[in-house]
């Protein structure tokens, strides 16, 4: 494997090998990619065939219920525009909170000396490794105490104490943030809060847009909290509902809706990531950083 | 980092930046945290619409625990299960982390492919769980297809086989993770200066030197948490085995892991023994932890 | 368990509502009802936060000499509500989660029973039920015959006589559904519309094919008791046909005929007729006359098909109507394949049943709604008819039953209610207990990895006991 690995540009030592190594790669990614997308196509063939299609199995080849199975999804009684705006507000506030926070975090660790710094630094690392499902009870009954319960509150601001984004924050400071830049700015004149923000949040982009996705993803998915927490049906997101279509009665079940909404469900996220990706993809210059 | 200047009135900026995360962690994680540990000295449980205790009583639940000799069994199926899926999603992610940022393959499409490897992760567990469900049934398309090429004579249980239950759930965390594993990865080998790379090619360095002496140590802060948070996140397995043996972790619990063993006992709303249970993953998340940084740390001093 | 229909694997993530901590705010929407209603909603903010409880609490007192205006019911997905706004006379339908009967508005909470979230809203609900405002109570919530008990034994549900039903009016539905409602006391406590007594439904294919006849009598000779029915399993597994689709499909048919409770003076007891369904079903699955796999998966549905090469399943009409897939070409109730006998016991599969909230303060009501719907014989035959359900009359079905316009088009034209009514007959659910459902549940699971050969007899009871006392602490096993 270390062959394959990090050979350097204009390093031309024999061709072939190169063109060999380039098959590989194209052949495992090929592979990759369809391990990747194949669930996809499983999911929308799901999405157009009827529930009793469905009970007979799987087929490769789609059928012509989509428009059929959406047409009752969005005929039903379940509000699946106000569950796709509230998972896209919870989910995007807590990618923002999360992502800003933790870099604030991660920056006054990596940037600062004072007295409870390496305390901080193990305390978050300690708390990373607790379990989330450990605390649900206590968590729960704290949210019922203060009156959070079926607000949204409770779903987004934990997402400011994120210790594992803190934890990658601070490793990819580590690892590209030089503290001369930071000096530099103070020379200049300029503020801890403003160097903060204009300097050091648009170089943590690459590390920023990563965070972002996964805690968008995460919040977009999660069931576990927001089952929890709301009660009203005009509040609850979309995995809620999916899970109240999944247990609707035998007169009214139908998988074929609970693949279409599933499919509906995906589609906003795949349309953030794409959009967050290009910076992923891109291949982001880290311009400002010199070793 | 000690090399920094020490300015007394900069460094009150560490205090002020660390209030949003304290503030919020004490109130929504501190405070939950302890009244777990709390309730694990108390008998407490829900026996229908009963509630039985709260009553003290000690270190009980945790001699429970201990003496029921459960608790190593789910460990060591949820340690299965990580290594299973972690050797290859980190090797496939090196792999692919290196071939992307090799500007000498030049490979094409590359856009596309980063694109792809993280989308598995976007269908929400649940989803790919029945979407696993249906393919790997025992008349599902998976044992057609097998017995259509003749590789085998009859339908395979996939769900009645110790190992190819594990292996399941080994494959979807894989396919899951691999994605965001090499973004994580890609993310930190960007990072790294390229004039690193051709100072050394310079000085005559080949591949395999610049991928130990430069790449993996440069690497190693994204690496090791990388590692920690896979760690961390393999102890924490549920929803895939969960959903895929429908809360049974059969066959005969062989692969049960130690949260769907938590979430058994939150089904009494059982806060004593949950509680009891959490404390011991903590403390085992917390020794793994270590090892690991100690692990890591030492072969950087070297 | 019909509405867990794949219930095997959808439940999403982990303890969905371990504590689903449904405050009294989750009620209070209550207020927000449509401009009609009285002034006493109306002062009622729509966003009910909490600091508005204490007002509407104060407002509500006020016309004590009336009932309640707010008509608060729990269920988990909308067959009720369907019934109560085609059936019911005077319910309006306001939107998916309100409706009016009369100045009453009516409150649906509805919570999807994945992962027990049901049940855990509800238990914190009741739990709160005496400290509730008026218009918080519940008035009225469903169960499930599975877990039933564990509400009709507490003093939460309310004996049906509060509510002004007299046994004159009960004496016509079937006893079992009343069995299942009964608490330790003998007090009836929640009454269903509908009834869910189930046959032995067969290929009519291969009942030809191997047994010489599709007669529905002739066949029920060759299932009439279990020694004939594994009998018959042979000869169909000679002939190419599965017997059963998968081992739990007789589990039901067993664990309704037991003779004792699973619970007897806090210690789990396992039945007879119960290891008598491990030792058919272990015989059975390893001759490959059956499969291991669970209800609803595709391994199950597979039989629905001719090519699936099933012999039979157990279930009643809801089953046939709705889930053997009647409207698809090619299936074996498409081409009005099956046929229906009464096989070798009689059990139930399913059914709803109403129950009133102890400190509802609308009883009058409650008695109304649980009066009308299932002892009004013209409503419940209007079901019948219109919902395909098999209602909890037994004149009304026993009319349908003589009338061949009732006949089943995936029976071949054979009207199966007849059967159906004597199944309901001879349904004996007096060994209910409150833990049924856990114990079922665990029992199959568990007896799962005898049947694939993981585990022995042994390991796999010990299995099941170790699951039981994880769910029910106060349990002992030995």
């Amino acid at each position: 494997m270390a062959d394959n690995v990090s050979k350097m540009a204009g390093q031309d030592e024999n061709r072939a090998s190169v063109h060999a190594r380039r098959l590989i790669a194209y052949i495992v990614l090929v592979l990759v990619s369809f391990l990747c997308l194949f669930w996809f196509y499983v999911l929308f063939i799901n999405a157009s065939r009827s529930n009793s299609e469905l009970t007979r199995g799987f087929t490769a080849i789609p059928s012509t219920h989509l428009l059929e199975n959406w047409i009752n999804l969005k005929n039903g009684t379940l509000p699946i525009f106000s569950g796709i705006i509230n998972s896209l507000f919870v989910a995007l506030a807590s990618a923002v909170l999360s992502t800003y926070f933790s870099t604030m975090t991660a920056y006054a660790i990596h940037a600062y000396d004072f007295k409870l710094k390496k305390f901080m630094f193990t305390f978050i690392l300690a708390v990373m490794m607790i379990p989330t499902q450990v605390t649900a009870l206590g968590f729960l009954q704290l949210i019922d105490k203060m009156k959070l319960d079926d607000s949204f509150v409770p779903l987004i601001v934990p997402a400011v104490a994120a210790p594992a984004v803190f934890f990658y924050m601070k490793q990819y400071m580590d690892a590209t943030l030089p503290l001369s830049l930071v000096e530099a700015a103070r020379i200049d004149g300029s503020g801890e809060f403003r160097t903060f923000n204009q300097i050091v949040v648009p170089l943590m982009k690459p590390a920023i847009a990563v965070q972002a996705i996964f805690c968008f993803v995460t919040s977009w998915n999660n069931y576990f909290t927001p089952a929890l927490v709301l009660h009203t049906d005009t509040k609850k997101t979309l995995p809620i509902l999916i899970a109240q279509l999944r247990s609707a009665d035998w007169l009214k079940f139908d998988m074929g809706q609970v693949y279409v909404m599933i499919a509906f469900s995906i589609f906003p996220v795949i349309v953030v990531y794409l959009l967050l990706s290009r910076y992923i993809v891109g291949g982001v210059t880290l311009g400002g950083v010199k070793g | 980092m000690k090399k920094r200047s020490k300015v007394v009135s900069y460094n009150k900026w560490g205090y002020i930046f660390l209030i949003p995360f304290v503030v919020v962690y004490l109130v929504f994680q501190m405070i939950p945290l302890v009244t777990t540990v709390y309730n694990s000295f108390f008998e407490n449980y829900r026996s229908g619409l009963k509630q039985i205790g709260p009553t003290f009583i000690g270190v009980q639940n945790y001699i429970t625990i201990i003496s029921n000799g459960d608790l190593p069994t789910y460990f060591k199926n949820t340690m299965i299960m990580w290594i299973m899926g972690f050797i290859p999603q980190i090797v496939l992610s090196l792999l692919l982390g290196a071939w992307f940022t090799d500007p000498s393959l030049r490979l094409k499409c590359q856009g596309f492919f980063k694109t792809v490897i993280y989308m598995p992760n976007l269908i929400m567990a649940s989803a790919f769980s029945m979407l696993f469900f249906t393919l790997f049934a025992d008349g599902g398309p998976i044992n057609s297809m097998l017995l259509n090429m003749g590789l085998i004579a009859e339908p395979y249980k996939f769900m009645s086989h110790i190992w190819s239950v594990r292996s399941l759930v080994a494959f979807m965390n894989c396919v899951m993770w691999f994605g965001n594993t090499t973004i994580l990865l890609m993310a930190g080998m960007m990072g790294i200066d390229p004039s690193l790379f051709e100072a050394a090619q310079v000085d005559g360095a080949t591949a395999t030197q610049i991928f130990y002496k430069i790449t993996l140590p440069l690497l190693r802060p994204i690496l090791i948490f990388v590692m920690i948070t896979s760690l961390i996140g393999g102890l924490q397995m549920f929803d895939v085995p969960q959903i895929l043996t429908n809360g049974s972790g059969d066959p005969m619990r062989s692969s049960m892991t130690l949260i769907m063993y938590l979430n058994k006992h939150l089904f009494s709303k059982n806060y004593g023994l949950a509680g009891a249970l959490s404390v011991f993953m903590f403390i085992i998340t917390g020794i793994l932890s270590l090892i690991v940084f100690k692990f890591t740390a030492q072969k950087e001093t070297k | 368990m019909k509405k867990k229909l794949l219930g095997v694997i959808l439940s999403a993530t982990m303890v969905a509502g371990m504590i689903t901590a449904c405050g009294e705010t989750a009620a209070t929407p209550a207020a927000e009802t449509p401009a009609t209603t009285t002034v006493e909603e109306t002062a009622a903010p729509a966003e009910a936060e909490p600091a508005a409880e204490t007002a509407e609490t104060a407002e509500v007192a006020e016309p004590a000499a009336e009932e309640g205006k707010v008509l608060n019911i729990y269920c988990w997905n909308e067959e009720f509500k369907s019934r109560l706004k085609d059936h019911y006379p005077g319910y309006t339908e306001v939107d998916a989660t309100h409706g009016t009967i009369g100045d009453v508005s009516v409150v649906w909470n509805i919570t999807p029973s994945d992962d027990n979230a049901y049940q855990n809203n509800l238990d914190e609900t009741l739990l709160k039920q005496a400290d509730a405002a008026a218009d918080d109570k519940i008035d009225i919530f469903l169960v499930e015959a599975d877990y039933a008990l564990k509400y009709v034994d507490t003093e939460y549900t309310a004996p049906v006589a509060d509510f002004g039903l007299t046994d004159a009016d009960l004496a016509n539905q079937y006893k079992y559904t009343q069995d299942v409602m009964t608490d330790s006391t003998g007090t009836l406590k929640g009454v269903s519309w509908q009834g869910c007594p189930g046959v032995l439904i067969y290929n009519r294919e291969a009942a030809k094919e191997v047994l010489g006849s599709d007669d529905p009598a002739e066949v029920q000779k060759a299932v009439a008791d279990w020694d004939t029915f594994s009998a018959t399993a042979d000869t169909m597994k000679a002939a190419g046909y599965n017997m059963t689709a998968t081992t739990n499909d007789a589990y039901r048919v067993f664990s309704n005929n037991v003779s004792g409770q699973w619970v007897q003076n806090g210690k789990v007891v396992i039945d007879d007729n119960l290891m008598k369904w491990v030792e058919l079903s272990k015989k059975m699955a390893d001759e490959k006359m059956t499969t291991t796999s669970d209800l609803w998966s595709d391994d199950w549905s597979k039989g629905f098909y001719p090519d699936g090469k099933v012999f039979c399943y157990f279930g009643p009409a809801w089953l046939i109507n709705f889930c053997m897939a009647a409207n698809e070409d090619g299936s074996i109730a498409n081409l009005g394949g099956w046929g229906a006998t009464e096989g070798p016991q009689g059990f139930f599969w399913g059914g709803t049943w109403i129950c009133g909230a102890t400190g509802t303060d609308n009883p009058t009501l409650v008695g109304d709604i649980m009066k009308q719907l299932t002892c009004n014989e013209e409503i419940m035959l209007d079901i019948v008819a219109k919902d395909s359900d098999f209602v909890n009359n037994k004149p009304a079905m026993e009319k349908a039953a003589a009338d061949d316009a009732y006949a089943f088009s995936v029976f071949g034209g054979q009207n199966p209610l007849g059967m159906f009514c004597t199944g309901a007959e001879k349904c004996d659910l007096s060994n209910q207990g409150a833990y049924d459902q856990g114990c079922n549940e665990e029992f199959q699971r568990a007896m799962k990895n005898y049947f694939d050969g993981n585990a022995t007899l042994d390991e796999a009871l010990e299995i099941f006991k170790k699951a039981i006392v994880e769910k029910y602490p106060e349990l002992t096993t030995d």
